[in-house]
């Protein structure tokens, strides 16, 4: 079934910031171009592309993968964009893997771009268009109460204090000071500072959120055939999963994402991870809010449902504990243009796996790490295994 | 060892990128072009939808079976996501539930900030099943100290000759008293 094993040797990301001044065609140039200089690859090496970009109403511009193709090194290749929302930071990737797997390509750049400083007045008016029209959108609904449902469920449901999820921002906001793109890193954050912060939709307040931001990410995929010509350390895909579940969450309860946990079976299985809590040295859950990465965890399999919070205060999923999570700073530290988290998500595994996060090191050389993002309307998850 | 370490390049190498301030845009300190999309929509409501709509303006709230899933569903639609099967049975549903979650909210849908909290949340509506059953609506005659999870709502409708077929012909959910 699958045809060839995938080996990552490159990665680039630029800064991510509430705005930045170039393009989404030159920010995928200068991400592009940097993952190409890590792999020593040039434009005529790529055999095909891949696009992650999410949804178009940040940029104002439909048929934005073919906007963004130029800068992507598309033109004149077989090129894609794929878009699944929050989940488009792991799927562009995973859609990078198949096209190799399948022994379509032996070598596929993948990037990711996303522009949210565009819109105005805020981003948040282009998520309005994401709602149901007939049953939602008449409520005038803003994004983040989705977010402070879902939490409000979980807390409730696992009697968690707030205190436990803050523990998350503060974690991955100094996490974040090793890292050169980094938009919101901050040494000296305490968890007072995040239950202190203003109260947007309780229980979200505002440090318990990742900013809106502009930002790309690339990654250089190969298959097992020329891996070696380009490095003597290839950094293997080993699993890749995806899962989305019903539109209509309102049937759901959201104090559990099933729809992760889906996903991530359907990786482990592929890797051959059988017992993930001992299998897998770190993670990078997919964290917008602090209590996603929590959420998260438990969607991985990596704890028991409600456990998470307990691992974090007892310090298990600091950078130097037994399950390092979110070494990257996440989003909650770096930023969140939300395609190119696959920045934090997957270029992260490859520099943690590769021993190049310098700063950000995780201590006792990793083997195995796992990345994911979620999107829609909590619904969606993407899941990639990486060894080294 | 350790200095050896501490000596390897940090990944990215280096971090690409002109950060571009809100001030320098309103001082025009960069260059930038602006468009104001006008486009409209007038969406059809299907089949289920427009059955529900017209019994939210009568003043009811319906559902309808999935009998091999064991399901009274509500919204409605026209056919069951799981076992893909259609949906039968059409039936009015009491117009009381339950607090699924909430939140209580300080910001607009263009997160303008807000004085006074929108108290906003799901519903898990008392008849239909399995549980978590319902939608997402307003709460009213309640505090934000008040509000909490497992707290039994009733529907709190507009007047008849207000309703036009919309999920705001119920204005709110309110707490159900003793009596009702």
């Amino acid at each position: 079934m699958i045809k060839k094993d995938v080996a990552v040797i490159g990665a680039g990301m630029t800064l991510f910031r509430r705005r930045l001044k170039e393009t989404g065609k030159e920010l995928s140039f200068l991400a592009s171009k940097m993952a190409m200089e890590d792999a020593g690859i040039q434009k005529k090496d790529l055999d095909m592309v891949v696009m992650g970009t999410a949804p178009d109403a940040f940029d104002g511009i439909h048929m934005k993968g073919e906007n963004l193709l130029d800068g992507a090194a598309g033109a004149g290749k077989p090129y894609v964009r794929v878009f699944n929302g929050g989940g488009t930071g792991v799927f562009a990737p995973i859609a990078g893997w198949w096209h190799v797997a399948s022994g379509v390509a032996d070598v596929c750049l993948v990037v990711a771009e996303e522009k949210m400083g565009s819109c105005y007045p805020h981003p948040q008016t282009a998520f309005r268009h994401i709602w149901d029209p007939i049953l939602d959108r008449p409520l005038n609904p803003n994004l983040v109460w989705l977010f402070a449902m879902e939490m409000n469920r979980y807390m409730t449901v696992h009697n968690i204090k707030k205190e436990d999820i803050a523990r998350v921002a503060v974690k991955n906001k100094r996490n974040a000071v090793g890292h050169p793109c980094a938009q919101l890193a901050d040494p000296n954050i305490t968890v007072d500072d995040v239950l202190n912060s203003e109260m947007m939709a309780w229980p979200v307040q505002r440090l318990d959120i990742s900013p809106p931001s502009d930002g790309a990410a690339a990654l250089i995929f190969v298959s097992e055939d020329v891996a070696r010509q380009y490095t003597d350390n290839p950094i293997w895909i080993d699993g890749v999963g995806w899962n989305i579940d019903s539109t209509m969450w309102t049937n759901r309860d959201l104090y559990f994402p099933r729809y992760v946990a889906k996903a991530a079976r359907m990786a482990y299985k592929m890797a051959g991870i059988s017992n993930p809590r001992k299998d897998i040295d770190f993670a990078e859950p997919y964290d917008p809010f602090d209590y996603k990465e929590l959420h998260h965890m438990e969607g991985l399999l990596l704890c028991d449902k409600g456990e998470a919070p307990i691992l974090t205060r007892e310090g298990v999923t600091q950078r130097d504990g037994d399950l390092p999570i979110c070494p990257s700073g996440g989003l909650l530290g770096v930023g969140n243009p939300i395609a190119a988290t696959m920045g934090q998500k997957v270029c992260e595994l490859y520099w943690q796996l590769a021993g190049k996060a310098g700063k950000r090191q995780i201590p006792g050389d990793p083997r195995i790490g796992v990345g994911q993002a979620w999107g829609d309307i909590m619904q969606m998850a993407t899941v990639m295994v990486m060894r080294r | 060892m350790e200095n050896r370490k501490e000596e390897k390049p940090t990944y990215p190498k280096y971090a690409p990128g002109t950060h571009v301030r809100t001030s320098d845009i309103r001082d025009k300190k960069i260059t930038y072009t602006w468009w104001e999309p006008e486009i409209q929509y007038a969406w059809s409501l299907g089949n289920a939808m427009s059955k529900f709509l017209q019994g939210l303006k009568e003043g009811k709230i319906l559902g309808v079976h999935c009998h091999k899933c064991n399901r009274l569903i509500v919204p409605p639609r026209s056919f069951c996501e799981y076992c893909y099967g259609p949906t039968e049975d059409w039936v009015e549903l009491k117009d009381t539930g339950t607090i699924n979650t909430y939140s209580v909210s300080y910001l607009d849908p263009n997160a303008n900030r807000i004085e006074e909290p929108i108290l906003i949340g799901v519903i898990s509506i008392d008849e239909a099943y399995p549980k978590p059953m319902g939608f997402m609506h307003y709460f009213g005659e309640m505090s934000k100290d008040e509000i909490h999870i497992g707290m039994k709502v009733k529907a709190v409708w507009k007047p008849e000759d207000e309703r036009e077929g919309s999920i705001n012909d119920i204005k709110y959910f309110k707490p159900l008293g003793g009596g009702e």
